[in-house]
């Protein structure tokens, strides 16, 4: 794999509430959660450090109250971290100016909502087009601008409607819409599905991995769906009490859990969804190939034609050849024999 | 549990052997004259020093209260030449009209239009139908007097109190402050504010509208800090992602999203400002306000019940177009085109005037509804009261005897024979039994403030009358509450009737009273019933109507019959709505029995009423401050054991 660079990295981001959180980081103190408790502080986010790098989609995962939403606001510096340095291309947002954080915010950021937060009084056209119209961009600009990203999300038609006049999931396509209208570099999404019906949460997944191949953002994604975390993510981070458990690819997270806690969400899991071909490669290159095969991709997405041309498929990886799968490999995933 | 029933119990035999057998030194039945501070002398020489000498650097409290006024007058003067007086050369009976004020059918044609506009043609023409009224009933040139005051009182009151809820909002230091205050504000009876303002501004229409100014603010503040704290976390989350800079962010994001929650208070702050422009008729408001304050004076019974129907009219007029402006929905459909087909209906509005006011030198009726065509009801109602006192005196006047005798004296001895220490110990006992020790603490400073200013006697006056008044109310009101609840067709009715009771200002309720049973405590108790019930009702039958669905049907499951549904069920789940009924109506109680005052009380009502007569600020203020802190004790002590059922109820 090619090393990408780390877009947002940050380093022991705390946020204690309490009467005196300083008080308990003076120092260069590592507090333990028992610690937090005893002293009637509640630490919502605990020494958290993770890189993010360019172009992946990075999903925290965590059940209620894990911290997860604390956190994304802290890295966007919604909420003032306690201690701790969040680094945006290297420039640290915690020492940024108000006028500067305001800056990075109306050019390099985008946020989804859980709850869309559209605004009731502005049409579909209007909402999207409101980080520009706070820029000050004028009228016919950003208006264009706006009927392009609108029509990236498919609501074209739906330009001059009012937020309660749409559907949930339209009303989500809104918030994606504007939340892209300025081109951001940075993309946060808390929770931008939870709030839909089931069939349409999977549509909108879809539709948000379909918007990413376009346009290959930098994604934190927030989610308590363990499910849709595989499914979207390329790398997971794991909450829990306001602390990172574990930071893996899906397919990591499922075979080498880091403890118990993490072990019990993966459990469930179906191995061909987050396996990968290069797990199972077997070295050589026998005869009779049928095709080649990514060693990134997914048994699941695989596995028809393997089973049907009952043949083994060569496998590369970065365009280099590294071996072969056989029919019978990917069957034991399957049917969950090996891992 | 039964420990403090059993406390209780001894605590009110012993309060009726204290009145009844007990004879007391004089020391135990009002504070001492040692104890008694003069808080009156205190504020007086404040006041004194304030409007005399009192100065930040050269500009003198005199000088800024001046600027102060000609700030608020210069807008009014412009309002007051366009609905009253326009602009005429010359004076006396000399005077000629150049340009004439708006003509009758302008305005009327404008309140059909804003109801069309705020809902639907219904709408307006009930307002432009009230409007008639006023024209053809004669009350229009008071009428729009009174207009003038609320149309600058209003956008005021707004202005301000949205501007001191985005301090709040913005800046938890600038709340803690206003806090108190507005609390204090809000309990403070209307008439105490109008002393120290005589004093400041002196007599005239100015002062009064201040006065309506400041009374009517506070729910505004309340209002505009709620609606912007209910802004959803993720649209104020979203504003500051957008980069938002904090004036961006307030202005088209944060009063947008809140405006429908806004849009309430307004709506309270137009219908208090009529209720305050026409009690405010005392320090010179003019207008239907000041039509009744005469009748009363002069007991003149017909013109009384008119101007009464005439605030009447416009209440209605004000309350409908108000609530329905508060919930219009925005219109999805954008007009194109030219500006007057974007505006039908404001240039309508000005095509009606300018035509009417040229075409009204020519056809007089279309500016002023002539004089020989106007229709007075005074005749029949002075006839109608006339023949009820002929008629049914001997009835009246047993119910009255029968009232003062059996209910009103005794509890009167009682409260005034009731030694103060014993009251306060009490009062403090069930402070510290619903709230702990801060809650006693509290009411115990605030029970020994009034004992301390040395009005002990029209305090307990006013409890008396308060509290006779509020078992009245909520002995009608919660049966009445439970009707509306149970039955929809009374719902309907009972819901409408209260609507309209709630928009009429204090003062009209007087009139009937005193035209039936003159004046004295009995028209007073009947007058603060009537004003205080609203709330009575209101609060029973939301507090009844929002019982889950479920808990009744459970009850059914069970085998409830309706009765055994409505006992064990849903009172039970209501009682602390009901509760805090019952402090709305003490509050609203308090506040009427201020008012009072006009038909004679000898409570502090009264004092602050004399006080007003002669500009006497001390007095006032004090007077105005004891009923205050009754209310603030009774608001306490309610709302602590009303949290308390609510938290037995949810298992907190």
């Amino acid at each position: 794999m090619i090393e990408r660079p780390v877009k947002l990295a940050c380093r022991h981001v705390w946020k204690i509430y309490g009467p005196h959180p300083q008080r308990l980081l003076a120092h260069g103190k590592v507090p333990t959660l028992d610690e937090i408790r005893l002293s009637e502080h509640v630490g919502a986010v605990r020494d958290v450090s993770l890189d993010v790098v360019e172009g992946e989609i990075f999903v925290i995962m965590g059940l209620s109250g894990s911290g997860k939403s604390t956190l994304v606001r802290c890295l966007s510096r919604l909420i003032e971290p306690t201690g701790g340095e969040i680094l945006y291309d290297g420039e640290d947002l915690l020492k940024a100016s108000p006028s500067r954080m305001i800056e990075i915010r109306r050019h390099r950021m985008g946020m989804v909502f859980q709850h869309f937060a559209l605004l009731p009084h502005l049409t579909v056209l209007e909402n999207v087009a409101f980080p520009l119209e706070v820029q000050g961009m004028d009228r016919l600009a950003r208006e264009a601008r706006a009927r392009e990203v609108v029509q990236l999300v498919g609501l074209q038609g739906r330009e001059g409607n009012y937020p309660r006049q749409l559907s949930g999931g339209q009303q989500q396509r809104v918030g994606i819409a504007r939340s892209l209208a300025v081109e951001p570099d940075l993309w946060f999404l808390d929770e931008p599905f939870s709030a839909l019906d089931p069939l349409i949460r999977r549509e909108m997944q879809e539709e948000f991995l379909r918007i990413q191949r376009q346009l290959k953002k930098t994604i934190i994604f927030i989610t308590h769906d363990f499910d849709e975390a595989i499914r979207l993510a390329d790398r997971i981070a794991i909450m829990k009490d306001g602390a990172v458990v574990q930071i893996a690819t899906p397919e990591e997270l499922v075979l080498a859990p880091a403890n118990d806690y993490v072990a019990a969400f993966t459990a469930h899991v179906t191995r061909a969804k987050v396996v990968t071909v290069g797990r199972i490669v077997a070295n050589g290159q026998p005869d009779g190939i049928a095709g080649t095969l990514s060693a990134g991709a997914r048994i699941e997405d695989v596995a028809e034609q393997v089973v049907t041309a009952d043949a083994p498929f060569a496998v590369e990886r970065d365009g280099e050849v590294i071996g072969h799968v056989t029919p019978a490999a990917v069957i034991a995933v399957l049917i969950g024999k090996q891992t | 549990m039964t420990l403090w029933r059993g406390i209780w119990a001894a605590v009110a035999l012993l309060a009726l052997g204290l009145t009844i057998f007990a004879t007391l030194p004089a020391g135990l039945l009002g504070p001492p004259q040692s104890m008694q501070l003069p808080f009156a002398k205190w504020l007086t020489a404040g006041m004194k020093w304030l409007t005399d000498s009192a100065a930040i650097g050269p500009v003198t409290v005199k000088d800024l209260t001046r600027a102060f006024a000609s700030v608020i007058e210069a807008p009014y003067k412009v309002v007051k030449v366009l609905l009253v007086d326009g602009i005429t050369e010359g004076r006396g009976r000399r005077a000629t009209t150049i340009i004439p004020p708006l003509s009758w059918v302008a305005v009327t044609v404008a309140a059909v239009a804003l109801g069309h506009f705020a809902r639907n043609i219904w709408l307006g023409l009930l307002a432009g139908a009230l409007m008639t009224y006023l024209a053809v009933f004669g009350q229009w040139d008071s009428a729009m007097v009174t207009l003038a005051s609320i149309a600058i009182a209003v956008p005021l009151g707004v202005l301000g109190g949205m501007a001191q809820g985005i301090a709040a909002w913005r800046w938890p230091w600038v709340e803690r402050v206003l806090s108190p205050v507005l609390d204090l504000m809000q309990t403070i009876p209307t008439f105490a504010f109008l002393v120290p303002i005589l004093v400041l501004f002196g007599f005239g229409p100015v002062a009064a509208l201040l006065a309506t100014i400041i009374y009517a603010m506070p729910p505004m503040v309340r209002v505009t800090i709620v609606a912007l704290r209910a802004v959803p976390s993720e649209i104020v989350d979203f504003s500051n992602m957008a980069g938002c800079t904090p004036w961006q962010r307030m202005r088209k994001v944060m009063l947008p999203v809140a405006l429908p929650d806004l849009m309430v208070g307004v709506n309270q702050v137009i219908m208090l400002s009529l209720n305050m422009v026409i009690i405010a008729s005392m320090i010179g408001a003019g207008g239907l306000g000041a039509d009744v304050l005469e009748s009363l004076r002069r007991l003149n019974i017909g013109g009384g019940i008119e101007a009464g129907l005439a605030i009447t009219a416009l209440a209605v007029v004000l309350d409908r177009l108000g609530q329905a402006m508060s919930e219009r929905v925005a219109s999805v459909e954008v007009r194109k085109g030219n500006w007057w087909r974007r505006h039908p209906r404001t240039a309508l509005v000005l095509v009606v005037a300018l035509v009417t006011g040229a075409l009204g030198f020519l056809i007089p009726i279309l500016q002023d509804w002539p004089k020989a065509w106007e229709i007075t009801t005074k005749p029949f109602w002075s006839d109608l009261i006339e023949h009820i006192n002929v008629n049914y005196f001997d009835q009246l006047e047993a119910v009255r005897v029968w009232f003062l005798e059996a209910l009103l004296l005794p509890v009167k001895r009682f409260f005034l024979a009731l030694p103060w220490p014993f009251l306060l110990a009490v009062l403090t006992l069930a402070g510290w039994r619903l709230g702990g020790i801060r809650l006693s603490a509290v009411v115990l400073a605030l029970g020994l403030f009034v004992a301390a200013t040395g009005l002990w006697e029209q305090a307990m006056i006013t409890v008396y009358l308060c509290g006779l008044s509020v078992v009245i109310a909520m002995a009608i009101g919660v049966p009445m509450g439970i009707l509306a609840a149970s039955n929809e067709t009374a719902g309907k009715v009972i819901g409408t009737v209260v609507d309209t009771l709630q928009t009429l200002p204090s003062f009209v309720y007087l009139i009937p009273v005193v035209m039936l049973f003159r004046v004295g405590d009995f028209s007073a108790m009947i007058a603060v019933v009537l004003f205080a019930l609203v709330p009575a009702v209101k609060y029973t039958a939301h507090g009844l109507r929002s019982v889950p669905d479920e808990l009744i049907e459970a009850g059914v499951v069970c085998g409830c019959t309706r009765v055994q549904i409505l006992r064990k069920v849903r009172l039970p789940l209501a009682v602390p709505m009901i509760l805090l009924g019952l402090n709305q109506t003490i509050l609203l109680a308090l506040s009427m029995l201020v008012i009072t005052a006009l038909v004679g009380t000898r409570d502090l009502g009264q004092e602050v009423y004399a006080a007003l007569a002669t500009a006497d600020v001390g007095r006032g203020l004090v007077a105005g401050l004891s009923v205050a802190a009754i209310a603030i004790i009774a608001d306490r002590l309610i709302g602590a054991a009303a949290g308390r059922a609510r938290a037995r109820l949810e298992g907190v």
